[in-house]
């Protein structure tokens, strides 16, 4: 260390440059700003932890098919954000509200429409539409690059454990209730047989559609999941009411 | 007053005044003529000795 | 390693094993088991290793013909890493072209395991994480020990980092085509695995640290600030990103701990910075480093090193908005992120000049040395892509540009130009010298490299910008009578051409790759290739003179 720079005073950016402490904190201050800036604030602020009429959190079987949804990646190429400009809204409908993915653990809003969005798609095509289609795309839409998805009409739903999957959401904020817990496996089960009694399911869960949905009601298979999920995607806001109207007008900083 | 006024009024006085001082300071601060050998030195010293691969 | 050693890691390992049957006996799902079976042959893997003998990567350090012996460095793991980085490279390569080939032609979806919604993350996770990742533990390695002149400080940590680090790709892989996932983009692997890479990270960082404070140089380079703040943010970014509740400590579910708004923007502040830390700090320093190193001159300015340092770290945590511009996020928020993206294009274009700049008075290598030739085209597709980011970012181009191909033309600019190239003239650089020979076997096949890549770029990006535009505006036009003109399937028709050439384009990259691929295994054997050297022009003094323009006579006024 005989060399004259080296043992010139060691000041200013020279400290951090030698004392590798002080490097790793300033460096991890700095890169901690932007975040808690910007992320923070939408734990408090009004128009993104508001509540909208009609947003409830999914039954144990749009759940599962959501959990589907994920495992297929369909968020690699759809959407489920619909930005607010005419042509998106004439194509998809009602742009999306923040309140609308409360209740979604993870969101869904996508970066990449290699297809449409699905904001909305539900109650757009039949049950019978969306089964063919998800068999054969290309049968229905012949320009589709959409990968086929026959495998999922027979393979049985892994019913495993809804309660505990309630539990792990309820855990994260979602505002199931006792009783939705303990009756998930019952409701996952009613909610896609029309034989069975679905109970209160209706009016625990608003707007839930209670059907087969794959077209074998003898079986619950994953295709049945799914389209329960995709029939009540975007569905649940009543846009034409006046009510939520009125909440839209009072939302800032869309 | 909010917090969002609170910093309004912060950034619209003198304060971004200040701050662009300091970032000009901040950005002029390594260019100053007492740096120049130890910079020099630092961009250097990668090459002194035999290192490679031995 | 003494036997009673050995006996106790057998132990060790034995009961790491029984712990992963135990968990794939009591699985709550299909992919949790496999995972646990993963594990289990891992660690027999590992019993049957150090049983059979003390040294278990002998057998394998000799057929990759490692040199053995005392060395001044620790350069094992790094050898082992720069192998990792070609395997891995290749593999999330031939991952891009095969869904790249998908979206041409749909049949080559092969339901359910190799389906585009599954391979697509393994593509993405293979090049970013298991070919970049390899090459930055390789390299901030390699850079660490020669800018500190010392060893590594943990050696059986640091080989840890890495096979921990393989363990962790290969988990994440098979649990995307098993249909593990988060479906947070860039994070998709699950609560265990994130767990596992949370345990790995820190002894990456221990051992980084560690090394630069046993250091023997008063000073700490430019590169190694990169590499520490690429470490550090990396972990904060991983932690808070992937904070989720596992609906069973023996299943692979877990819910994010966040919902909607805030789990959106959370998830583009991981993933933006994963771009911003991973493939940029990250790289950049090999920039400093490597670039330097090849070029024989000392970087342009290492002020300007310090202001590109600091401005870029701080500037790029605050861009992650601009991913959700006109959703449900605040506008504020929105335009911060813009604001802030636009800014870093300052530092992007600094880090960029900088590291150009350096061959001032040497461009006539660029001619001759093809490493420094794959360098500049580096830097100038960083410039590039650092350019078109920010433009991107602004919301009235964003609006068009958004959900397009264009945003995967401009990442792919960024990710085939910057990232891969410069690894590859890493890699290049590192090889002949990690392995103790004078040179590659052919510099000629780097050359060859260097332009199907370059040509490969400038299909994969011109296609996807042809594409995205023209998907945006199908998208959004109106005809005379005020209904939209396109139905979504009719843009997604018309994309056709344009996605066989950006496969065509991705061809051309990977057999770049394999070329290289080539050139290593028989630098490794030992080979040069005897081949014309690459040189200058001949000097030829007749045509060495200034060009004299012949002027015209003065014609007299008449």
């Amino acid at each position: 260390m005989s060399d004259p720079v080296v043992e010139e005073t060691v000041k200013g950016h020279k400290r951090l440059e030698r004392n590798i402490t002080l490097l790793a904190v300033a460096t991890f201050i700095t890169v901690s700003i932007g975040g808690l800036v910007q992320i923070t604030p939408l734990f408090y602020l009004e128009n993104t932890i508001e509540k909208v009429e009609g947003v409830r959190p999914y039954t144990p079987l749009e759940q599962a098919g959501r959990d589907i949804y994920i495992r297929e990646g369909c968020y690699t190429c759809h959407s489920q954000m619909v930005r607010p400009f005419r042509d998106e809204v004439e194509r998809y409908g009602h742009y999306s509200l923040a309140a609308e993915s409360m209740y979604d653990h993870p969101f869904q809003w996508g970066s990449k429409r290699t297809g449409p969005d699905l904001a909305r798609v539900g109650n757009r095509y039949s049950d019978e539409w969306h089964v063919q289609h998800l068999e054969n795309p290309q049968s229905v839409v012949p320009e589709s690059v959409m990968p086929q998805y026959s495998f999922l009409k027979d393979t049985e739903l892994a019913i495993g454990d809804p309660a505990a999957t309630l539990t792990a959401l309820r855990r994260v904020g979602v505002s199931y209730s006792d009783e939705d817990i303990e009756k998930a496996e019952a409701d996952m089960l009613a909610q896609a047989d029309p034989d069975a009694d679905p109970g209160d399911l209706a009016e625990r869960y608003p707007k839930a559609l209670i059907r087969d949905f794959d077209g074998d009601p003898d079986r619950l298979t994953e295709m049945d999941a799914l389209i329960a999920y995709l029939q009540m995607l975007g569905t649940l806001v009543d846009f034409d009411s006046a009510a939520p109207l009125e909440e839209l007008a009072e939302e800032k900083g869309r | 007053m909010s917090f969002y006024e609170t910093f309004r009024h912060f950034a619209d006085s003198y304060a971004l005044v200040a701050m662009l001082i300091l970032f000009v300071g901040l950005c002029a601060w390594p260019f100053r003529p007492g740096s120049k050998k130890r910079n020099h030195h630092a961009a250097t010293m990668i090459f002194k000795g035999q290192d490679d691969g031995e | 390693m003494h036997a009673e050693a050995a006996l106790g890691r057998i132990g060790l390992w034995f009961i790491i094993m029984l712990a992963a049957i135990a968990s794939a006996v009591a699985a709550a799902d299909a992919g949790f088991a496999a995972h646990a079976t993963i594990i289990a042959i891992v660690a027999f893997a590992m019993i049957w290793m150090s049983a059979s003998r003390f040294d278990p990567m002998g057998k394998a350090q000799g057929f990759f013909k490692m040199p053995d012996g005392p060395s001044r460095y620790d350069d094992d793991v790094i050898r082992w890493g720069v192998i990792a980085t070609m395997f891995w490279g290749i593999a999330g390569l031939l991952a891009g072209v095969f869904i790249a080939a998908q979206l041409a032609f749909p049949q080559l979806n092969f339901e359910p395991y190799l389906n585009f919604g599954r391979v697509r993350p393994l593509h993405t996770s293979a090049v970013i994480f298991a070919f970049g990742g390899n090459a930055l533990l390789a390299t901030s390695f390699y850079v660490v020990q020669r800018t500190c002149r010392t060893q590594l400080a943990f050696p059986g940590l640091a080989r840890f980092v890495f096979w921990g680090y393989q363990l962790f790709i290969v988990l994440a892989a098979t649990g995307y085509l098993l249909g593990i996932t988060q479906s947070r983009e860039y994070a998709e692997p699950e609560w265990y695995v994130d767990l596992w890479l949370t345990i790995v990270w820190v002894a990456y960082f221990i051992v980084f640290v560690g090394t630069l404070a046993k250091r023997k140089e008063p000073h700490i380079y430019v590169a190694n600030w990169f590499y520490l703040a690429f470490i550090v943010t990396i972990a904060m970014l991983h932690i808070v990103n992937n904070l989720a509740m596992p609906v069973s400590l023996l299943g692979a579910k877990s819910y994010s701990a966040f919902a909607g708004v805030q789990d959106a923007l959370t998830q583009w502040w991981y993933g933006h910075n994963a771009v911003g830390f991973f493939l940029t700090a990250g790289f950049l320093a090999m920039m400093y480093y490597f670039v330097p190193k090849q070029a024989e001159r000392p970087v342009y300015s290492y002020r300007l090193s310090i202001i590109h340092f600091w401005s870029l770290i701080f500037l790029y945590i605050w861009a992650g908005p601009h991913h959700l511009h006109y959703t449900a996020l605040p506008d504020w928020a929105q335009t911060l992120g813009m604001v802030f993206s636009v800014m870093l294009w300052m530092p992007s274009w600094g880090g960029m000049i900088n590291g150009l700049m350096t061959l001032n008075g040497a461009w006539d290598k660029v001619r001759t040395d093809p490493i420094i030739r794959m360098m500049v085209m580096a830097l100038a597709f960083y410039g590039m892509s650092t350019f078109e980011g920010p433009m991107l970012s602004i919301k009235s181009v964003n609006s068009l540009s958004h959900y397009t191909d264009w945003t995967i033309g401009h990442v792919h600019s960024g990710a085939l130009g910057w990232n891969g190239m410069i690894t590859f003239a890493c890699v290049y650089f590192l090889v002949p010298r990690l392995w103790k020979r004078g040179r590659m076997y052919s510099l000629r096949m780097i050359n060859w490299h260097f332009w199907l890549a370059t040509l490969g770029i400038v299909f994969y990006a011109s296609s996807m910008w042809v594409s995205g535009i023209m998907q945006g505006l199908m998208w959004r036009e109106y005809g005379p009578n005020g209904y939209l003109v396109w139905s979504f399937a009719d843009s997604v028709a018309a994309m056709f051409p344009m996605y066989v050439m950006r496969m065509a384009g991705g061809l051309m990259y990977l057999s770049g790759a394999l070329i290289m691929t080539y050139n290593i295994w028989m630098t490794l054997a030992g080979k040069q290739r005897e081949e014309a050297p690459l040189r200058d022009a001949a000097y030829d003094p007749q045509a060495d003179r200034p060009i004299v323009q012949p002027r015209p006579e003065a014609v007299p006024a008449e």
